[in-house]
């Protein structure tokens, strides 16, 4: 079965419906799958819901899809750095779920594991452990958090093979496994899609099996906040 | 009255040789140059273990930053992962110790610090399964607010990041630790005496 298609819309076509609930992966604007959201952008698809740490910034990474208002909700940890965003929350126009850090990525790695929900302590005490069944294990108590099933999930790669299998590159892996594990169907976009055999099996970051469609294109890697030290404070 | 740098230096004796380390944004940012000779390993909770400095001009790597999105560098001993794994090591206790800013503390540990009603509300990021996880929640923090009121309270006023969550709290004006019953003083900053720390503290100090 091939997976590599030509282009971010080739591989989009026949999985996007309004009102559908997509899992990106990304961390700020690093490692996030920019050409897929630029393609979910022009395809006009509205209504989404999106599982994605943080939702880009006004003209880059999710803020473009905030821009056209097709997203109608998401669910994040974080969310300062997007004004539009902000503007349409306050307005009441987007909905606005906020989940800590660790519950959104263990909700995305619950999901593409088959386990319909976990225990944590994080958030026990605050707005979020609210509505939540309420556990004691040894003596210390959890809330129940569910795993996330997407209908889409787009992630972003450093290289893939023929077959699906994927390297990421630093910290641009970040949520993008995750991501990847919990949709029903997974696009990667990769920097280098490579010959299979010419990766070391003992090195693949994400097997295959995860990824259904690939597509190779040029990244524009924007950088959210650029800090650098002078050479002669080494 | 320690200032930002003292208070660093002050949180960097609490951490010890060996010690996997969160730190927050803010102050606690600055402990990473008063730790000396102990081998202390930074975590980046987007996904490193061996958190290096930032970058030299013209050597930024969009593939490299840290949780507060800046561009940083590797380090011998780096290690990347995914968020799942990250927060795994976070809520699973391996790293021992988060220093982290604070809004308000209660005495008894409560920690607010991520939302305040009626402003503009980003999200908790990570700070919710940090103080929920990690082995010690270290607290740095100025004293008192802009108004001069003590940011160390019977019970916190904004909305919790967690319950009873906070080992010890570093301000410029000393050193408390969450205690039965309240707030014990450990030290106080150079020219602050015992009373004037009382004075300035809300807080139950058993």
């Amino acid at each position: 079965m091939k997976k590599i298609y030509d282009s971010p819309a080739a591989a989009l076509d026949g999985l996007l419906f309004d009102g559908m609930f997509i899992a990106a992966g990304g961390f700020g604007l690093c490692g996030i799958p920019e050409l897929l959201l630029d393609a979910i952008k022009q395809a006009g698809t509205k209504d989404l819901t999106f599982a994605s740490n943080n939702a880009g910034v006004d003209d880059f990474g999710i803020g473009i899809l905030l821009q056209t208002r097709q997203v109608k909700k998401m669910i994040s940890s974080y969310v300062g750095e997007n004004a539009e965003f902000m503007r349409q929350y306050l307005s009441g126009e987007l909905e606005l779920e906020f989940n800590p850090q660790g519950t959104l990525a263990e909700r995305m790695r619950a999901g593409g594991c088959g386990i319909p929900g976990f225990y944590t302590k994080t958030g026990v005490g605050t707005v979020i452990a609210e509505g939540k069944e309420h556990k004691d294990f040894n003596g210390e108590t959890y809330i129940m958090e569910e795993g996330i099933f997407a209908d889409l999930s787009i992630v972003k790669a450093w290289k893939a093979d023929e077959t699906g299998n994927l390297l990421f590159r630093k910290t641009a892996r970040n949520f993008n496994p995750p991501a990847a594990m919990c949709g029903k169907v997974c696009i990667a976009e990769v920097e280098e899609i490579v010959p299979t055999g010419s990766i070391d099996p003992d090195l693949i970051h994400l097997p295959g099996i995860y990824v259904h469609r690939i597509i190779q294109g040029e990244h524009e890697k924007r950088i959210e906040q650029r800090t650098t030290r002078k050479r002669e404070d080494a | 009255m320690w200032d930002r740098n003292q208070m660093a230096a002050r949180a960097a004796q609490e951490l010890e040789d060996g010690w996997y380390v969160n730190l927050g944004i803010g102050i606690p940012t600055l402990v990473a140059n008063y730790v000396g000779d102990k081998d202390i390993t930074l975590q980046s909770e987007n996904g490193m273990l061996g958190m290096g400095p930032f970058p030299f001009e013209g050597e930024e790597d969009p593939d490299l930053i840290n949780a507060g999105k800046q561009t940083i560098t590797e380090m011998d001993r780096t290690a990347y992962f995914d968020s799942a794994t990250s927060f795994g090591m976070i809520r699973g206790g391996k790293i021992a110790a988060a220093i982290l800013g604070a809004m308000e503390v209660a005495e008894n540990g409560d920690l607010a610090n991520w939302m305040i009603p009626g402003k503009l509300v980003k999200g908790m990021g990570g700070a919710m399964d940090l103080v929920a996880g990690v082995g010690r929640v270290i607290v740095v923090m100025d004293h008192t607010n802009k108004h001069g009121e003590s940011k160390l309270l019977k019970a916190c006023t904004l909305p919790l990041t967690g319950q009873a969550v906070v080992d010890r709290i570093i301000t410029n004006l000393g050193v408390l630790d969450v205690v039965e019953g309240g707030l014990k003083i450990v030290e106080c900053a150079e020219g602050v005496t015992e009373d004037e720390l009382r004075a300035a503290t809300e807080a139950t100090i058993v």
